[in-house]
């Protein structure tokens, strides 16, 4: 075995570094291949954070991997998903630090309208799943919008066919926002179109429209593609103005058509729906107006026929009134009768009254209360004496229970305890008084030994300046005269040569001390 | 009969009252007094529907858009 790459007749063949091996198959797949077409079904999709796309597209056997560029996606009409069947177009290189080789995809187209059908399906269940095809989420149109949003091409056949009806129907304020109705800008536009008139403010400048028309003409699948994108789906069920959604002809149902508060076969049938027709309201509130008159006159005819039925059955006043005018005639005659009698009875009334009142009535009553009175005034004496007597007896009946012996006794026990205690007490008192003068004649020992008076018995002396004690020369110079007292008496002095002859002597000082 | 002036309804709500006085006053069983009131709410609400009917006006206009897709403001169409 050679460890050493030691040509050997044979072994002379060129002798590649990697990049060069790698360059030249580079050169090989791009120059040979080019661009080209690939159909398979789109597995693992993965997008980077640089924005570019990466995944792969299958057979039952191979994989190639592809790649679309960022500033590329915006070109492709589909976007890949995993499951679809596709065709993509692009050019095949090389990933020489990977020993790869991908297809560089410029463009994406589904694989037939039966893939295209199938992922299509697939949206829409999953739409549905979410309930955004409820019925119960579809909005009613505005009988008569004031102002109408309609989300199409600015040109083309669509937009005038249905102005022409709007006209023909109803003529209304029509605002038309502009958006590419295929190609790859289509959805993205349509959905920022039905949510931007969704953001309009009622009655602004630019004034939010009461319905949106989403409008597109006939095409093929592939050209109304745009309309089965689910941002459009999702813009539209989101839609707060109800939305008549009209693409392509009858035929062709978008996803679109299934959220919309309304499908429409045409954009002419959407402009049909949007307005109602002016001339035939007119002819109706006409309608209305002669009905109304008409009602009015009959009401007022059929009362009149009934005011005049009324009045032929109604009886003539005179027959009404003969009877109680009767009546009348036969009261006013018997109406002096009555006067009379009535005063006659009143009378006879008062006479019987006033026959019962008499004086002797009154004095029997007085009479009556006169004994009554003189009967309680004789039970009052008597009783009066009783309630003294009695008092008297009870007031004897306590004075009996009162003796002297009692407390006598009482006196007596308390003298005999007084004589018992009265020794104790002066021998206390004699006890106590003389451990007091002990203690007296202890304490003026004791203040004797700590008087000044010892202190002079061992050779010092206290002088004084009158009354003060003199503690140092300068106040003795002042004082002038001053009192020196020895252990055995006092002497007058006169200190330094500042001092004044004083008049007379100072009395000898005993007791305080300071 | 309590509810907003006529005035400010809408048409079709307009549209609807006066069907409704209609249909009361054909009914015939309504007092003379409330028929001439109901007679002057129904020529009032005739009245603005006929008005709302006549309002009818055509303005055909284009928003015009930003580079962000914004509306900017909008320009007369010819809808010819």
């Amino acid at each position: 075995m050679d460890l050493i790459d030691d040509p050997t007749p044979g072994q002379n063949a060129h002798e590649y570094t990697v990049s060069e091996i790698s360059g030249a198959v580079k050169r090989v797949i791009e120059g040979e291949f080019g661009r080209v077409r690939v159909r398979g079904e789109v597995g693992r999709v993965f997008r980077a954070r640089s924005g570019h796309l990466y995944y792969d597209v299958k057979d039952d056997r191979n994989v190639l991997a592809c790649t679309t560029w960022k500033g590329q996606l915006a070109n492709l009409s589909v976007m890949p998903e995993e499951g679809l069947e596709v065709v993509v177009t692009g050019r095949l290189t090389t990933f020489g630090a990977q020993s790869k080789y991908n297809l560089n995809v410029e463009e994406v187209t589904v694989a037939g309208v039966g893939a295209l059908m199938a992922m299509l399906e697939k949206r829409k269940k999953a739409l549905e799943a979410e309930g955004l095809f409820d019925p119960a989420r579809k909005k009613p149109l505005p009988y008569l919008p004031e102002i109408i949003g309609v989300v199409t091409s600015p040109s083309g056949a669509v937009i005038r066919d249905i102005l022409h009806r709007l006209r023909d129907r109803f003529p209304r304020k029509v605002l038309i926002w502009p958006v590419a109705v295929q190609g790859q800008n289509c959805a993205p536009e349509v959905a920022n179109a039905i949510r931007g008139f969704n953001a309009l403010t009622p009655g602004g400048a630019l004034p939010r429209p009461d319905v949106i028309i989403v409008a597109r003409g006939g095409g093929s699948i592939e050209d109304l593609w745009g309309f089965n994108e689910e941002i459009v789906a999702r813009a539209a069920a989101e839609s707060g103005i109800p939305l008549i959604s009209a693409v392509g002809h009858e035929t062709d149902t978008t996803l679109i058509d299934y959220v919309s508060d309304r499908r429409a076969p045409t954009p002419t049938a959407a402009a049909e729906m949007a307005v109602p027709v002016r001339l035939e309201l007119l002819a109706w509130v006409d309608g209305q107006e002669a009905r109304l008159s008409r009602a009015l006159g009959r009401g007022i005819a059929d009362r009149r026929q009934r005011l005049t039925d009324l009045s032929r059955i109604l009886p003539r006043p005179e027959a009404l009134l003969s009877e109680p005018r009767q009546r009348l005639d036969r009261a006013e005659a018997a109406l002096p009768t009555a006067l009379l009698r009535l005063v006659d009875r009143r009378g006879a009334d008062l006479a019987r009254m006033g026959g019962a009142l008499r004086p002797s009535v009154l004095s029997a009553r007085i009479r009556t209360d006169r004994d009554r009175l003189a009967t309680w005034e004789a039970r009052l004496a008597p009783g009066l004496t009783r309630g003294i007597r009695q008092g008297a007896e009870r007031l004897e009946a306590l004075g009996r229970r009162l003796r002297p012996a009692p407390l006598a006794e009482r006196v007596a026990r308390q003298r005999v305890d007084l004589e018992r205690i009265s020794p104790r007490l002066e021998t206390t008192y004699r006890a106590r008084l003389a451990k007091l003068s002990d203690r007296l004649d202890a304490l003026d020992r004791m203040r004797q030994t700590l008087g000044y008076k010892e202190t002079l018995q061992r050779g010092y002396a206290v002088v004084r300046a009158g009354d003060a004690v003199v503690t140092d020369a300068e106040a003795a110079r002042a004082a002038g005269r001053i009192e020196i007292e020895f252990r055995d008496g006092r002497v007058e002095a006169q200190a330094g040569g500042a001092a004044r002859p004083k008049g007379k002597a100072k009395p000898p000082e005993q007791g305080s001390l300071f | 009969m309590s509810e907003k002036s006529v005035g400010e309804m809408s048409f079709e709500e307009a549209m609807k009252a006066l069907e409704a006085v209609v249909n009361r006053l054909e009914s015939g069983d309504v007092p003379l007094e409330e028929s001439i009131s109901l007679y002057e709410r129904g020529a009032a609400l005739k009245a603005h529907c006929q008005a709302k009917l006549r309002e009818a006006e055509e303005k055909v206009a284009q928003i015009t858009l930003d580079g962000e897709g914004k509306p900017t403001g909008t320009t007369p169409v010819d809808p010819e």
